[in-house]
C-alpha cells in the first residue's frame, strides 16, 4: 500500500490557512484570542500554544477556516488584540507543518502484529504496551496522520489524541541543491 | 517617594490630566476613595454605576477627552458593563477603574467578587487586572494611551483591594516605550500611493457622495472635511454618529442617511457612482440590505481601523489611517492633479488645461437630481392647531429657542430620530447619542456628563418617556452636584419605536408597549429630585415652556411634553429591506421618485 495514493483520494481543502501568532505571555491571552474567534463567528480547526525562546512571548499556531470569514478580516481583527504582537500567515503550500498523534488501540493476539506492521509502514512508534492494548505515536505531516488515523479505525480505538499542528515557513532551496531535499 | 497603591492610582489619573470622574464607592474600591479627598480631581457621586459610565461617555463625546468612571467590584462593576459595551460600539474613549477582591481571594467566590476582566473582554478595547501596586502608574498610562489613540474605545483597569492597600515607589513612565505595549502600534498615516489613487478616482466620478462617519469627530477632521467638500463640490451625508461633523446648514450637506435618514441622503447614496466613506463603517442601519446598497458605486474607504476595510463592503481603494491626516494628504494629492482652488459644484474653471481635474465630469446634472429630491421629499410632519403636540414640533421649537451651539443628548428610539432629523447641527460635538448599541436611558446621564465637560453650553436631553424611566435617578446627582441640564421628555405614553414597528409590521398587535402618560407623574418626580418640573399639553404651551426652561440656570429642568402617541418616524427603510424600498411620509407617497 502506498501512502501517496491515499493523498490523491483526499486532497487538502484550501479552506485551511495557518496563522502563526506571537502573543505576549500574559494571563488571559488565550481567552482573548478564543473569545474573538467565537464572537466574530470565525472557525478554528486546530490551535496550539507554547512558550517561545523568549519568555515574554508565546506562540499560538492556529489553523483557521477561511470560508467562515475572509483571511484578511480574521488577521485584521486578531491584530487589534493588544496582546497580539505579530501575525505570520502561512498558506499550506508555503509551510512546513508537523503534528503529533497518540492512539491507544485494543488488540487481541491476531491484531497485535497487524497494528505493529502498520506502525512500521508509517514510521510510527509503539510507545506503550499493555496486556491487550498498544499505545502508538506518529509525528509527521497532518495528512500523513489523517491516513494513519483512518487505517487505525479498522481496529478498536480506545482513545486517540492529536496535538494540533505547528508550522514554520518553508525555506528557499539553496541554488544547485539536489532535488529531493526534505520539506 | 513611597505611596500606597490607591495614592499611586489617583496620582496617575491626575498625571493624565483627569479633571473629573464619575463613580460610586463600595467595599473593594474603598482604599482608592480615601486619597480622592485630597485630590484635585472632581468626583461626581452617581446614584447608579450605569449613570457613571454614561456620564463619562457624555463628557468624552462633548469634550473629545477621555471620560473616567470608578466603581466597586461585583455588582458595581457589572452595572457599568452596558456603558462599556455602548462606548465600544461608538468608539468612545473611556477609562473605567473597578475595585476587585484581594488577589488572595480571587477565584474563591468571595463577597462581591466578579471576573469583570473576563466579562468585559469582548466589549473593551483592552482591560487589565493589576496584581502588583508597582504596575499601577504604567497601567494607567497604558490605559489612557490605548483608549485615546488609534480607534478610540473603552478600557477597564481592575484593581484588587490588596493592590490599592499595598505600597510602591512612585514613578511615572516617561514615554510610550515604557508602557509595555509591544503589540500596539496603530496606523495613522495613510499609504500615499493609495491616497493618490483615491484622489484620481474622485476626479472621475459623475455622482460622488461623501459618506462621513463618527471617525471625522474622533480625528478632529471637520476642517479637512469642509475643505475637501468645498473644493470638490461633492455632497456630504453625515451618519447618526457624525451629526455636526459637517454643518447641516451648509449647502453641500444632505443630512443623515440610513433607516430613518432623509430621502435625499439615502437616495443619493443609492444612485451614487462613488462613495467616499470617511470614518464610517457601513453599519446595517445605513446600508439596509447590503447586497442592494449603492449598487453602482465604487468605494473609497478611509478608516483608522484596518479591520473595517472590507468588513461589510469591499472598497475599490481602502486607506487605513487617521481621517484628518488622510483627508489632508488627499487634498495635497488633488493639488497635484490640478484641483487646487474651489471647484464649486463641480465646475472645473480653475483647473489647469490638461490636468486630471480639467477632464473631471461636471457635477451639475447630479446636483440637479439631488435638488429635486430635496424639494420633493423633505422631512415632513403636520402640526394642527389645537391638536396633539407633534414631537417634531417640540424639537424644532427647542432648536429655535436655544443657543446655536446647544449640546443635545438623546436616548434611543423615535425621539432620537426626530432629535437627529429636526435639530440643526452646525458644530462638532453638539450631538450626543447611543448609536451602535442603542442603549435606552443614555440621554439623562450623558447630558449630565456633557454639561460637566462643557459648563458654558446649554445642554438639552431630548428623551423618550420609556428611556427617561431607565436612568432618571441621575437627576438627583445633577441637582446635588448643581449640574443644570434640561430634559425634554417627548412623552407619547409608549415605547414608541416598538409601537411603530408593531403598527407597521405586526398588524397593529400592540404587545407590551403601553406605558401611560401619567404614571409616573413626571412633574412631581422631577420636583422630588430637586428639579423644576413643567408640563405641556397643547401646542401653544410649547414655546413658553421652552423659554422658561432656558431661563433657569441654577438647577435641572424637566418638561413633560404630552405628544401625539400615533406619530411615526419617516422616512423609514424596513429592516432587512433595500434602501430603494424607502417608505416616505404618507403625504409624499404619490410623488414620482
Amino acid at each position: 500500500m502506498s501512502i501517496t495514493e491515499l493523498h490523491v483520494a483526499s486532497p487538502e481543502p484550501v479552506r485551511h490557512h495557518i496563522l502563526s501568532v506571537l502573543v505576549e505571555n500574559k494571563a488571559g491571552v488565550l481567552a482573548r484570542v478564543a473569545g474573538l474567534f467565537s464572537r466574530r463567528g470565525f472557525n478554528i480547526f486546530s490551535l496550539t500554544v507554547a512558550p517561545t525562546d523568549d519568555e515574554r512571548f508565546s506562540r499560538i499556531t492556529m489553523v483557521v477556516d477561511v470560508e467562515s470569514a475572509p483571511l484578511e478580516q480574521i488577521v485584521n481583527q486578531l491584530d487589534k488584540l493588544i496582546n497580539v504582537v505579530t501575525i505570520s500567515q502561512l498558506a499550506p503550500h508555503e509551510a512546513v507543518e508537523r503534528e503529533l498523534l497518540l492512539a491507544t488501540v485494543a488488540v487481541g493476539p491476531a491484531e497485535r502484529s497487524q497494528v505493529i506492521e502498520l506502525v512500521g509502514v508509517f514510521g510510527a512508534q509503539v510507545v506503550n504496551v499493555g496486556l491487550a492494548r498498544l499505545t502508538v505515536m506518529l509525528a509527521g505531516r497532518p495528512e500523513k496522520l489523517d491516513d494513519f488515523e483512518r487505517l487505525l479505525e479498522d481496529y478498536e480505538l480506545v482513545e486517540l489524541q492529536r496535538s494540533g499542528r505547528v508550522a514554520l515557513p518553508k525555506l528557499d532551496r539553496p541554488t544547485g541543491a539536489p532535488a529531493g531535499l526534505p520539506a | 517617594m513611597r505611596l500606597t497603591g490607591a495614592q499611586a492610582l489617583i496620582k496617575s489619573l491626575e498625571m493624565q490630566g483627569t479633571e473629573v470622574m464619575f463613580g460610586l464607592p463600595g467595599g473593594a474600591i474603598l482604599p482608592v476613595y480615601d486619597p480622592i479627598i485630597d485630590s484635585s480631581i472632581r468626583h461626581i457621586l452617581v446614584r447608579h454605576e450605569q449613570g457613571a459610565g454614561h456620564m463619562a461617555e457624555g463628557y468624552a463625546l462633548a469634550t473629545g477627552r477621555p471620560g473616567v468612571a470608578i466603581v466597586t467590584s461585583g455588582p458595581g462593576a457589572t452595572n457599568i458593563v452596558t456603558p462599556l459595551a455602548n462606548a465600544y460600539m461608538d468608539s468612545t474613549p473611556l477609562v473605567v477603574i473597578s475595585g476587585q477582591v484581594a488577589t488572595s481571594s480571587i477565584g474563591s467566590d468571595a463577597f462581591q467578587e466578579c471576573d469583570i476582566t473576563g466579562v468585559t473582554m469582548g466589549i473593551t478595547k483592552h482591560n487589565w487586572l493589576v496584581t502588583d501596586p508597582a504596575d499601577l502608574p504604567r497601567t494607567v498610562a497604558a490605559a489612557f494611551h490605548v483608549a485615546t489613540t488609534g480607534r478610540p474605545g473603552p478600557v477597564l483597569i481592575d484593581v484588587p483591594k490588596d493592590v490599592s492597600q499595598g505600597s510602591m515607589e512612585w514613578y511615572w513612565p516617561e514615554s510610550i516605550a515604557d508602557l509595555d505595549l509591544p503589540g500596539y502600534n496603530p496606523v495613522t498615516v495613510g499609504d500615499p500611493a493609495l491616497i493618490r489613487r483615491a484622489a484620481e478616482l474622485l476626479l472621475t466620478a459623475e455622482r460622488p457622495v461623501i459618506y462621513a462617519g463618527g471617525g471625522i469627530l474622533k480625528a478632529q477632521a471637520y476642517d479637512a472635511l469642509l475643505e475637501l467638500a468645498e473644493r470638490t463640490g461633492i455632497p456630504v451625508v453625515t451618519t447618526l454618529m457624525a451629526r455636526g461633523a459637517f454643518p447641516d446648514s451648509h449647502p453641500l450637506c444632505l443630512g443623515m442617511p440610513g433607516m430613518h435618514g432623509n430621502y435625499t441622503a439615502v437616495t443619493a447614496m443609492q444612485r451614487s457612482d462613488l462613495l467616499i466613506a470617511l470614518g464610517s463603517r457601513f453599519d446595517d442601519r445605513v446600508t439596509g440590505r447590503v447586497d442592494a446598497f449603492a449598487p453602482e458605486a465604487k468605494v473609497i474607504h478611509v478608516d483608522i481601523d484596518p479591520a473595517e476595510l472590507g468588513k461589510v463592503r469591499r472598497p475599490d481603494v481602502g486607506v487605513a489611517g487617521d481621517c484628518r491626516l488622510v483627508i489632508e494628504a488627499m487634498l495635497e494629492a488633488l493639488d497635484g492633479l490640478g484641483l487646487g482652488g474651489r471647484g464649486a459644484s463641480g465646475s472645473n474653471g480653475n483647473s489647469p488645461a490638461g490636468s486630471a481635474a480639467s477632464a473631471r465630469p461636471d457635477l451639475a446634472p447630479w446636483w440637479g437630481r439631488i435638488h429635486r429630491w430635496q424639494e420633493d421629499f423633505p422631512y415632513h410632519y403636520e402640526q394642527s392647531d389645537g391638536g396633539a403636540i407633534k414631537p417634531q414640533m417640540v424639537v424644532e421649537t427647542l432648536r429655535d429657542l436655544s443657543p446655536v451651539d446647544t449640546v443635545v443628548a438623546s436616548g434611543v428610539g423615535q425621539h432620537q430620530m426626530w432629535a437627529s432629523q429636526y435639530w440643526r447641527y452646525d458644530y462638532p460635538r453638539t450631538w450626543i447619542n447611543s448609536g451602535g448599541a442603542g442603549t435606552m436611558g443614555f440621554s439623562v446621564p450623558a447630558a449630565i456628563g456633557a454639561k460637566v465637560g462643557r459648563p458654558d453650553r446649554t445642554v438639552w436631553a431630548i428623551d423618550g418617556d420609556g428611556c427617561f424611566q431607565m436612568t432618571a435617578q441621575e437627576l438627583v446627582t445633577a441637582s446635588a452636584e448643581q449640574i443644570p441640564v434640561k430634559v425634554a421628555i417627548l412623552n407619547n405614553a409608549y415605547l414608541g419605536m416598538v409601537r411603530q414597528w408593531q403598527e407597521m409590521f405586526y398588524e397593529e398587535r400592540y404587545s407590551e408597549v403601553y406605558l401611560s402618560p401619567d404614571l409616573p407623574d413626571y412633574v412631581k418626580w422631577a420636583e422630588a429630585m430637586g428639579c423644576v418640573g413643567l408640563r405641556c399639553e397643547s401646542p401653544e404651551e410649547v414655546a413658553p415652556a421652552v423659554e422658561k426652561a432656558n431661563a433657569i440656570d441654577d438647577r435641572p429642568v424637566v418638561i413633560d411634553f404630552r405628544t401625539d402617541a400615533f406619530e411615526k418616524v419617516f422616512p423609514m427603510v424596513p429592516a432587512g429591506a433595500s434602501n430603494d424600498g424607502i417608505v416616505v411620509h404618507p403625504s409624499q407617497e404619490d410623488r414620482p421618485r
